[in-house]
């Protein structure tokens, strides 16, 4: 079974302050730490467990500039066999545009299932992947956390909300957008992300793929960006650390709950 | 103008509370552009939910078929784009769910409307949409605007919305054909399973000692869960920890897990993402401990506590024991 994982590189935000930047539209983005996108390590993994199983090849793709090859080099340690970095030079990008640049690229390369993250940990729109399958008129599922072989098809389990999953069954080839939890991703060692270098990583331009400038109109535009109002929320406790518990104690008895 | 456009979600016999959120606000934004809001149906023959919908819009479409009765990708997108090309509405509203998740974006790019998804808010800009919505999982807001274009489709983050309404209309109820040309599904149904049963029930509990991905790894859920003992609460966690295998899913509080209605929630390493959010918003009382003072969790929290969590566990334990 041939597989082609869509990957991107994120800014790590938990715990930093974030800062938006001059032009309002996006934060500063220099000082901030990169990782995978913690949906594609997931989809990494099943793409890669699935070539165990079944045999075939894996293919990984981005879109991105020459740090954002890190997340291919990483994909290739974990099992990938090679990798394809597509270069969007300044163009601002959506969703659709993403999809539509993926879809172009895919359509040249031979496979029988496409996985994705259900969405990236910084734009958080989840549209790509679905867009990606509708573009190349593939079946789909979103939100995927099972998948098994079954006779030339998948049975897939989607999760649902409240603790439900569907369980169906998908003609292939197709596109799964993966759920986080559907498998462990195995652990990358910087000996593997260095040996991994061998394998063959693919740079494209968008004129190599066909685009000219003015096809790519994006659909949707980020007019501002703004933290959230600090009014709003709760009220803080400060104190060392045993005053800080016999607060909370005290407030939790007011609550009718007695330690 | 064309519509305002709400695509209904049920699931086992019930219309999913989504789509009263986005009747709510699409009737708002109707009476700002004088135009009227359809509610569509795609559901089982026979399914009593055209009825109650019609009391929330101006006009139900129904499209009625033995395959309807529960979800499906093809038929959905297949169905909605016929219905879409036709009627040309101005704005189309999608659950932002697992389900919406699946067909919005296929019908965005089949009919060629822009989309914006995780909607919180919507606006109107010289007759235009714009929408409000969040990046970097709550950290960072945005307003977004549209290409130009004959109609707009947006996906509604669930809980978004107020109900207010109180459903007193009188919609017109009609009935519309299935395509000829209606692709048949690739995709075929098979069950829904039960995933976050278990040995321990976190929505009875008056007491929920809740641990996130600040916990770090699975060795120091031990320190948590003596917490829980020693305070007579029940242990519970985020997302992550279950991503992760450090515990079981019915430990699993939120949108893909269970919703807790306990009279103290306090949450230990807990960012709190809308999903996680959105599971405790039955909560009485919500105490937040995070290293993070920007971390979401201590916009929707009563108390917050901006150290570390394990800081605050070994104190409280000490107290506990103490009592």
């Amino acid at each position: 079974m041939n597989i082609i994982v869509c990957v991107k590189r994120v800014p790590l935000t938990q715990e930093v302050d974030l800062e938006i930047d001059d032009t309002g539209k996006k934060i500063k983005e220099d000082a901030l730490a990169y990782v995978i996108n913690d949906w594609d390590n997931y989809a990494i993994e099943a793409a890669v467990q699935f070539q165990e199983a079944l045999g075939g090849e894996v293919t990984a793709v981005t879109i991105g500039n020459e740090d954002d090859e890190e997340v291919l080099r990483r994909a290739l340690a974990m099992g990938a066999d090679r990798a394809v970095r597509i270069d969007p030079g300044d163009l601002a990008l959506d969703g659709y545009l993403n999809a539509r640049i993926l879809a172009k690229t895919i359509s040249e390369l031979d496979y029988d299932l496409i996985l994705t993250g259900v969405q990236s940990e910084d734009q958080n729109t989840g549209m790509v992947g679905i867009m990606l399958a509708e573009q190349l008129g593939l079946a789909h599922a979103a939100v995927t956390n099972g998948v098994e072989s079954d006779d030339g098809a998948a049975k897939v389990r989607v999760e649902l909300e409240g603790g439900i999953d569907e369980v169906s069954r998908i003609q292939l080839p197709a596109l799964l957008t993966i759920q986080t939890g559907i498998n462990e991703p195995r652990y990358v060692s910087i000996m593997g992300i260095r040996k991994a270098k061998k394998k063959e990583l693919k740079v494209m331009s968008l004129e190599d793929l066909g685009f000219a400038p003015e096809d790519l109109t994006p659909q949707t535009r980020i007019e501002e960006v703004f933290l959230p109002p600090e009014t709003e929320g709760a009220e803080m406790i400060e104190g060392d650390p045993g005053t800080t518990a016999e607060t909370i104690i005290r407030i939790m008895g007011e609550k009718g709950v007695t330690v | 103008m064309g519509d305002i456009f709400v695509i209904a979600e049920h699931r086992n016999g019930e219309i999913r509370d989504i789509t009263f959120e986005m009747l709510q606000k699409a009737g708002a934004l109707a009476k700002d552009l004088s135009c009227g809001v359809t509610a569509v149906l795609l559901a089982g023959p026979g399914e009593p939910f055209a009825d109650t919908l019609s009391k929330w819009a101006d006009r139900v479409v129904v499209f009625e078929d033995e395959r309807l009765k529960t979800y499906n990708s093809d038929l959905y997108t297949g169905i909605l784009t016929a219905l879409v090309q036709e009627q040309q509405p101005f704005l189309t509203l999608m659950g932002h769910t697992s389900w919406g998740l699946d067909y919005a974006p296929a019908l965005a790019v089949r009919t060629g409307c822009p989309l914006a998804t995780d909607v919180n808010d919507i606006l109107l800009e010289d007759g235009r949409p714009q929408v409000i919505r969040q990046m970097y999982s709550g950290k960072l807001f945005s307003r977004v605007s549209f290409d130009p274009s004959e109609g707009y489709m947006i996906t509604v983050r669930p809980g978004a919305f107020q109900v207010e309404m109180t459903g007193d209309q009188a919609g017109t109820v009609v009935s519309q054909n299935l395509p000829e040309d209606l692709q048949s599904p690739r995709r075929e149904f098979l069950e829904f399973e039960e995933t976050a049963a278990g040995d321990v029930d976190i929505t009875q509990a008056d007491l929920l000692v809740s641990v996130g991905r600040g916990v770090g790894e699975a060795d120091n859920i031990s320190a948590v869960q003596e917490l829980a003992d020693l305070m007579g609460g029940t242990l519970s966690c985020s997302r992550p920890v279950v991503d992760k295998n450090w515990l079981p899913k019915y430990h699993q509080v939120g949108t893909s897990g269970k919703s807790v209605k306990p009279k103290v929630y306090l949450a230990l390493g807990i960012s709190g993402a809308f999903q996680h959010v959105a599971g405790i918003t039955g909560a009485d009382c919500v105490i937040a401990v995070n290293k993070d003072k920007k971390a979401p969790i201590f916009r929707v929290a009563d108390y917050g506590i901006a150290d570390d969590l394990f800081t605050v566990v070994e104190a409280l334990k000490a107290k506990a024991k103490g009592a």
